[in-house]
């Protein structure tokens, strides 16, 4: 049975995008959202380099943060999530709707580095959560711009089409949060939010030291959720459906999975949020070329100077004072001054007649 | 006895014919080493200051030959320098400002933000867009956002920033330099940094770097530098140095609980158990160096294992050295816990003033003029010494370089090179540069009058209220040295000695940077748009709908219904009875 499971999932490596998008300190709870998150999907398994982190604004080095370099994400400063191993891929101004979307699509200008791209193929599961403030049909970037439903929508039919991705879980901890994954149309993906439409997601609690409220209620009982969790546990997403009862939460968390072919009761925890991969143990054998070692020790000889190289004067005043500007280079006229010659030119001509040229030379 | 010889002497010839192949760098010497420091310097305020720097010095030619085999060198950078041509590079991430007036001249000194400058071969012919390449590849490496430098934040000075390592000639058309006023540090830029060290964080002195109390601190700066060097005293072939250089100055305060006393464990929360074995050197030195020639005021615990005396900055130090490497260090106990205590307490009188400090403001009201003043100060008894200032400005505060002036002593001043470029709206930002001479024991003032520009509303951060950086202007100098410095070893003085080359001993080098500024731009309200839009199509729809009902509505008759089903019936009736209907 476990055996037709392994071999049903159908994914060979694990992505996760992992959003933040409010600025200010008083959003402090959206950062801590993202990484509580983050530290979970990297504790059970994916590396650094499958996981898109995008922060919107820095809270752990804020001004404001009376513990430097922590995010805290239960009160009286019990479990740091922003930890000593942390690797940010988009921070502050960069995170944008158009950047998000350009990782989802990877239509990605040709020198961002490895670490900003999301190169997912047909067989990758990814992760994606979203927090922050939204509403009925968008969500907000930084309190100046907005990325609606059918954007998102949209960015997921582009994704399939490229292959980009076997199965997609997509999770969003804002105010009408269900809103957003109301329009999706590709098949393979599963939503869920943590509230429904009309609804608004409410925080946690504040922490008197820290000033404000470390964490939304959906996410916090997620995580809470996610710490019992271990790369080899069992748990399926029926189980995930369940955490935070309106009891709980005040709203109702929602989720979609009429466009994913498994049924949710078959589909581990650990697809989307660790990262198991397949072994193919196989009885071929490849035998190695002794020689190539010896290629390898050879240092290609190096020629010595002639005369001795020196280091550079800091401040060569003499040379400095003496320095001749760089002779600018001489460009041919351009487009106004030209047609502004030509002007003058022909009313010359016009008034005067072609006759005077002889006078000219 | 002779076949078991021949068998004896067959395998001797195997195994010198052939090579093992598991052995492969065994019979090679070792051509990159590693060495490492800590600086430990109490400060006059009663702050103590911090400085790491891990050298990893290699003995190749990254330009020429594909190199493959990387030990102490990281791959990345090595990789970097060698595919975009890089000479020199050098990149600093600070959160903080060097208080120069009270802290005294830094070791090594970075702007606050991210700070890039780069020298390329003179093989490169596009110098930008290998500039380019570089500023992404190095934002994926540190997780900065480094990716924003582009033409509008890069200037190309003309005196300042001259090589520090080996140099052919300096065209300065391969050099260019870019500043981020508003980029943060924090821990995610620390973490790639630690991960470059041959031994990561997990022996030697990386052991006590740890971000909760490095980032709690006044000043946190750290830094990559990789240059050519020397590769000994005849200087006929060069090596690749790498250095990392981390300063954190600890607050007297917050950290300090309001004790002058310091330790190891105080500062960082740790002690150092072990060192790197990949280290051929491992040290920490703590500057015990007596004030006004007087007795010692610091004691340090344990008792170091030697004292070094060197001439620093022009002046004469002598620092307590434990070095971790020699066995009767880890004696005792498995753990060094350096403590600093003073003697006596110390006389506020004897703050010493630095040689060359400098201060920067804006001044003016309102949104739109402003002045950017900066004080420098000399305050040498007897010598005057040139100082090169190069300002960097962005092109959204319009300079009017007629309105420059400079005032020492009340008279003016007339600087002895001026270099100015002027800004071109969203492309280049003004570059000024200028060798002023300061003469002894004075205050010179450089005042720049300029004009606030108002962005198109796309190009406003999410965050427009905050304000916009001016980046920290650099001032260079040589300095006049009270002790003449003598030549020494490079190898063999501590790495904070020797990463500023020096020619004569008579002055040394210093490179300052002043505060950077905060500017308000004349900001928008965002939410006019919106406004004006309901205004609008509310105006629209009262005013032109009144119109156009006025102009195109007829009135008609309307005939009046037949009335409901009672109203019929009764109608029936009222007709059988013969009386009018209703």
């Amino acid at each position: 049975d476990q055996a037709e499971q392994f071999l049903r999932s159908g994914h060979t490596n694990n992505w996760a995008v992992l959003v933040c998008t409010s600025r200010f300190w008083f959003n402090y709870r959206h950062v801590a959202n993202t990484l509580s998150v983050y530290r979970s999907v990297k504790r059970l398994g994916i590396p650094d380099s499958h996981i898109v982190l995008m922060l919107a604004d820095d809270m752990a080095c804020n001004p404001r943060n009376p513990k430097p370099a922590t995010v805290f994400s239960h009160k009286n400063m019990e479990l740091n999530v922003y930890g000593d191993d942390v690797e940010v891929d988009y921070r502050s101004y960069e995170v944008t709707v158009e950047n998000f979307l350009r990782v989802l699509t990877g239509r990605i200008p040709p020198s961002t580095p490895r670490s900003k791209r999301l190169l997912s193929d047909d067989r990758s599961n990814i992760l994606i959560y979203m927090t922050g403030h939204g509403g009925n049909g968008f969500l907000k970037f930084q309190d100046s711009e907005e990325i609606t439903n059918v954007e998102l929508a949209d960015a997921f039919e582009q994704m399939w089409q490229k292959r980009r991705y076997n199965e997609l879980l997509f999770i969003i901890d804002t105010c009408q949060g269900a809103s957003m994954y109301e329009r999706f149309y590709s098949p393979n993906i599963m939503a869920l939010a943590s509230s429904q439409v009309g609804e608004d997601s409410l925080s946690h609690q504040p922490d008197l030291g820290i000033g404000v409220h470390l964490m939304d209620r959906y996410t916090f009982y997620v995580l809470e959720f996610l710490e019992e969790i271990h790369p080899a546990s069992q748990t399926n997403m029926n189980d995930l459906f369940q955490v935070c009862p309106k009891s709980l939460c005040v709203s109702t968390p929602g989720h979609r999975t009429d466009l994913f072919q498994r049924d949710p009761q078959n589909v581990l925890i650990t697809d989307f949020f660790g990262s198991v991969r397949k072994v193919e143990i196989t009885t071929e054998a490849l035998s190695l070329d002794r020689e190539v070692a010896a290629v390898e020790s050879k240092f290609p000889d190096e020629e010595l100077a002639t005369e001795p190289l020196k280091y550079a004067e800091q401040l060569p005043v003499a040379q400095i004072i003496h320095q001749k500007p760089k002779q600018k280079d001489w460009h041919p006229p351009g487009g106004f001054i030209l047609g502004l010659w030509a002007l003058i030119i022909m009313v010359f001509f016009k008034t005067y007649g072609i006759k005077h040229m002889k006078h000219v030379f | 006895g002779r076949m078991a010889a021949a068998v004896l002497l067959l395998l001797q010839l195997l195994l010198a014919a052939g090579p093992a192949p598991g052995r492969a760098d065994a019979g090679q010497e070792r051509r990159d080493a590693l060495r490492e420091e800590l600086l430990l310097s109490p400060l006059p305020t009663g702050d103590v200051a911090a400085t790491f720097q891990f050298r990893t010095r290699w003995d190749a030619d990254l330009q020429r030959g594909a190199v493959s085999h990387y030990r102490l060198f990281p791959k990345a950078l090595g990789r970097l320098v060698a595919a975009l041509g890089v000479r020199e590079l050098h990149l600093a991430l600070t959160q903080g400002f060097w208080r120069t007036r009270y802290w005294g001249q830094p070791p090594l000194q970075a702007p606050a933000g991210a700070e890039l400058w780069v020298w390329f071969q003179p093989t490169v012919t596009d110098v930008d867009k290998a500039w380019k390449e570089l500023s992404n590849i190095l934002s994926g490496i540190f997780c900065a956002s480094l990716n924003f430098i582009d033409s509008t934040n890069t200037v190309i000075p003309t005196a300042s920033f001259k090589p520090l390592g080996l140099a052919n000639g300096t065209d300065h058309h391969l050099l260019r330099y870019a500043v981020l006023p508003r980029e943060v540090v924090c821990t995610e830029n620390l973490t790639p940094w630690k991960k470059l060290l041959p031994c990561g964080s997990k022996a030697g002195l990386a052991v006590l770097l740890k971000a909760e109390r490095l980032f709690h601190s006044s000043y946190h700066s750290q830094a990559v530098h990789i240059r050519p060097i020397c590769r000994d005293a005849s200087c006929l072939a060069m090596s690749w140095e790498l250095r990392q250089t981390l300063t954190v100055v600890f607050d007297f305060f917050s950290s300090g609980q309001g004790k002058k006393d310091w330790s190891l464990f105080k500062m960082f929360s740790r002690t150092l158990t072990d060192t790197c074995p990949l280290a051929s050197q491992s040290k920490v030195y703590v500057d015990i160096s007596p004030k006004n020639k007087e007795k010692e005021l610091l004691e340090v615990s344990p008792p170091p294992t030697s004292v070094h005396e060197a001439v620093v900055q022009g002046e004469k130090k002598t620092y307590a050295v434990y070095d971790l490497l020699s066995p009767s260090l880890f004696n005792t106990s498995r753990s060094l816990n350096v403590q600093l205590k003073w003697k006596r307490p110390q006389d506020s009188s004897e703050m010493p003033i630095p040689t060359l400090h400098a201060q920067r403001y804006v001044a003016g009201y309102g949104l739109q003029t402003g002045q950017i003043c900066t004080l420098i100060y000399n305050t040498h008894p007897y010598r005057a010494f040139p100082v090169i200032l190069l300002e960097t400005v962005p092109w959204y505060l319009r300079l009017y370089v007629h309105t420059l002036t400079i005032i020492t002593k009340g008279k003016e001043n007339k600087p002895s090179y001026i270099h100015y470029q002027p800004a071109q709206d969203r492309r280049r930002p003004h570059l000024l540069e200028m060798l002023i001479q300061l003469p002894a024991n004075s205050v010179t003032k450089i005042t720049i009058q300029f004009e606030r520009a108002l962005l198109k509303w796309t190009e406003y951060p999410p965050d427009p209220n905050h304000g916009f950086y001016v980046g920290s202007s650099v001032l260079s100098a040589l300095v006049p040295s009270v002790t003449a410095m003598k030549d020494t070893d490079v190898e063999q003085s501590p790495l904070f000695t020797s990463l500023f080359p020096s020619s004569d001993g008579s002055s040394y080098f210093v490179r300052l940077y002043t505060e950077p500024l905060l500017v308000n731009l004349p900001t928008p309200d965002f939410s006019m748009p919106y406004n004006v839009i309901c205004l609008t199509c509310t105006v629209v729809a009262v005013c032109y709908g009144s119109f156009y009902n006025l102009l195109t509505r007829t009135f008609h008759v309307e005939e009046p219904s037949r009335g409901g089903l009672a109203k019929r019936l009764a109608n029936i009736i009222r007709k059988f009875r013969g009386v009018p209907p209703l």
